[in-house]
């Protein structure tokens, strides 16, 4: 059976820069997999061309087999791919309700599907439920971050795409954010996740990828990435981290 | 609540119906202007205000339905009243035509391709087609609204309450429109296009939507304006008359309704009550716009909440410094 998203030697790039120079990567139906990577690595410049924000220069994308080129931004949504994407980007003069609402656009008027989806987000983030009428602008920063998770959750997607999610947040609700991931792996959705925190991602994802100036340099279960002399020097180990986490 | 709104609005209904019998033709001749502006800044303010495109052109649209109706009356004798669909039709198709291929542009791009646009309009008009437009001289002779039976919109209180009612009908289409699926489309993909277009938002179509609508009803006023002024020609489509429908829409409130009745007011009663300063007009004008920018950057009666800021729409460079 084919992947449920597979990607093969995907090129994108920006005018004469190249972003993404033929890669290629599997994610498995209930899987967490990782892409890890540096700054201009690429990491988001793939999770915008999987969600179609992007073109294509070449290679393909496919969901279950069936190729996603061409296809536009908003159709993508409906086949089940939702991206919450890198710095949140939830629309701060909205109320966290109103943001849930576009998260369900593509459900129309379909109230009680909107209603239940919204049931299952204010169940993993409580604190959302208790904001519901809030401007968004006025949450915190993890409290954004949960409500654009929250906002893609909303069109139940078969695969969820997070860029970043850890991106600016203090350790403890790294943490948090971290176990709800899980927990949404564990209710069915396939996870795709880009992070610097290379530590954390492994933890949860049980594959990952290492992505370098466009390219995949490694790849393989977490723990054997964990182990990884390269992945170590470069994310894990000594200096390096302590200067990710000082940034 | 509701109903000290139903009542206020009732009111300034009242005031608008009996303003004319109180006042003389040429109060009235004003208020009908108003009516056009008021026209041409809602169909704007579709494009700018609600979606936050940048549309610098938009007297082309406006251009296309005066001169779809002049020229379509003068030649054939079409009643001006059926062309008044027409002209929407013929401005909206335009509006399709020269937009699709330019949708993707963002912020500044976008306005100055829709500037350029509007004045190659201009200038073709200038150039005579086919022999259609009578060049710089424009077209005469335009008819009045008829209705048949003997019902004629041929004086000035008539043509005021006949855009007046126009006025009134697209502000209630609009505030409809607002609250819809549309409405909440355009104001996401305003405030933020990635997260609008992640979420299954047709970011392209909607857009295109806004600029078809926004031009059908530029179409609508230059219909009734052709007929008013029983003539059109280039000169009252230049770029000044874009940015006068730009200035109604950041004066009032970007995305606000009343804001931009109240800009249109503003841009049209301005330079009657300064006629005696006439020289010095623009210069207030100007620093009017100025004084706005500084302490008023949401306009006169921003939309309520998630009031729009002019910079804020100014692309991604711009919008990096608020945060």
């Amino acid at each position: 059976m084919a992947p449920l998203l597979s990607i093969e030697n995907l090129h994108i790039s920006y005018g004469a820069v190249q972003a993404l120079k033929g890669v290629s990567l599997n994610l498995d139906k209930g899987e967490i997999v990782t892409v890890l990577g540096a700054n201009g690595a690429g990491k988001s410049t793939l999770m915008e061309a999987i969600s179609g924000l992007v073109p294509i220069r070449n290679g393909t994308i496919s969901i279950a087999g069936e190729p996603l080129n061409k296809i536009p931004a908003y159709e993508i949504v409906l086949k089940g791919v939702s991206l919450s994407p890198e710095g949140r980007r939830v629309f701060p003069t909205l109320t966290v309700d109103e943001n849930l609402n576009l998260g369900a656009y593509t459900r129309r008027s379909r109230k009680s599907e909107v209603h239940n989806a919204k049931e299952r987000v204010f169940s993993l983030f409580p604190i959302l439920a208790e904001r519901r009428s809030q401007l968004s602008g006025t949450l915190s920063g993890g409290e954004q971050q949960m409500l654009a998770i929250g906002r893609a959750l909303m069109s139940s997607p078969k695969i969820l795409l997070l860029d970043e999610p850890s991106l600016g947040l203090a350790p403890i609700l790294v943490k948090q954010i971290f176990d709800i991931i899980r927990e949404i792996n564990q209710q069915g959705t396939s996870i795709l996740l880009v992070e610097q925190n290379a530590h954390k991602a492994l933890g949860v994802a049980g594959r990952g990828y290492v992505l370098e100036n466009g390219v995949i340099i490694t790849s393989g279960p977490s723990s054997v990435l964990k182990s990884d002399a390269k992945v170590q020097e470069a994310y894990l180990g000594g200096s390096a981290l302590k200067l990710k986490q000082q940034s | 609540m509701v109903k000290t709104q139903r009542f206020q609005i009732m009111i300034i209904a009242g005031a608008f119906l009996v303003y004319p019998f109180f006042v003389s033709d040429y109060f009235i001749d004003i208020a009908f202007y108003f009516g056009i502006y008021a026209l041409l800044g809602l169909s704007l303010n579709i494009v700018l205000g609600e979606v936050g495109l940048f549309d610098l052109g938009h007297a082309g649209f406006y251009a296309i339905g005066a001169y779809t109706t002049a020229i379509l009356n003068t030649k054939f004798g079409i009643p001006i009243f059926v062309l008044l669909p027409v002209s929407a039709l013929a401005a909206a198709l335009f509006a399709y035509l020269v937009c699709s291929p330019v949708i993707h542009l963002q912020g500044d791009y976008l306005l100055i391709v829709t500037l350029g646009m509007g004045e190659i309009v201009r200038l073709a008009l200038i150039n005579n087609p086919f022999d259609l437009t009578g060049g710089p001289n424009g077209v005469f002779g335009i008819d009045f609204p008829t209705f048949g039976y003997g019902f004629d919109i041929d004086s000035s209180i008539e043509f005021y309450y006949l855009i007046w009612i126009i006025v009134a009908l697209s502000i209630f289409g609009l505030i409809r429109l607002q609250k819809s699926r549309i409405g909440r489309a355009w104001n996401y993909i305003r405030e933020d296009e990635i997260a609008a277009s992640a979420n299954g938002v047709d970011v392209k179509n909607y857009k295109l939507l806004a600029f078809i609508l926004g031009a059908a009803l530029a179409g609508v006023a230059g219909n009734i304006y052709a007929s008013k002024l029983m003539c059109v020609s280039p000169e009252s489509f230049t770029f000044w008359e874009s940015c006068l429908m730009f200035c109604i829409v950041l004066i009032g409130g970007m995305g606000s309704i009343p804001g931009v009745i109240i800009g249109a007011a503003f841009i049209s009663l301005f330079p009657e009550i300064f006629r005696p300063f006439a020289m010095y007009r623009m210069l207030v004008f100007g620093l009017a716009m100025i004084l706005m920018m500084m302490y008023r950057p949401g306009g006169v009666w921003p939309r309520k909440r998630g009031a729009v800021e002019f910079r804020s729409l100014l692309g991604p460079a711009a919008r990096r410094e608020d945060v």
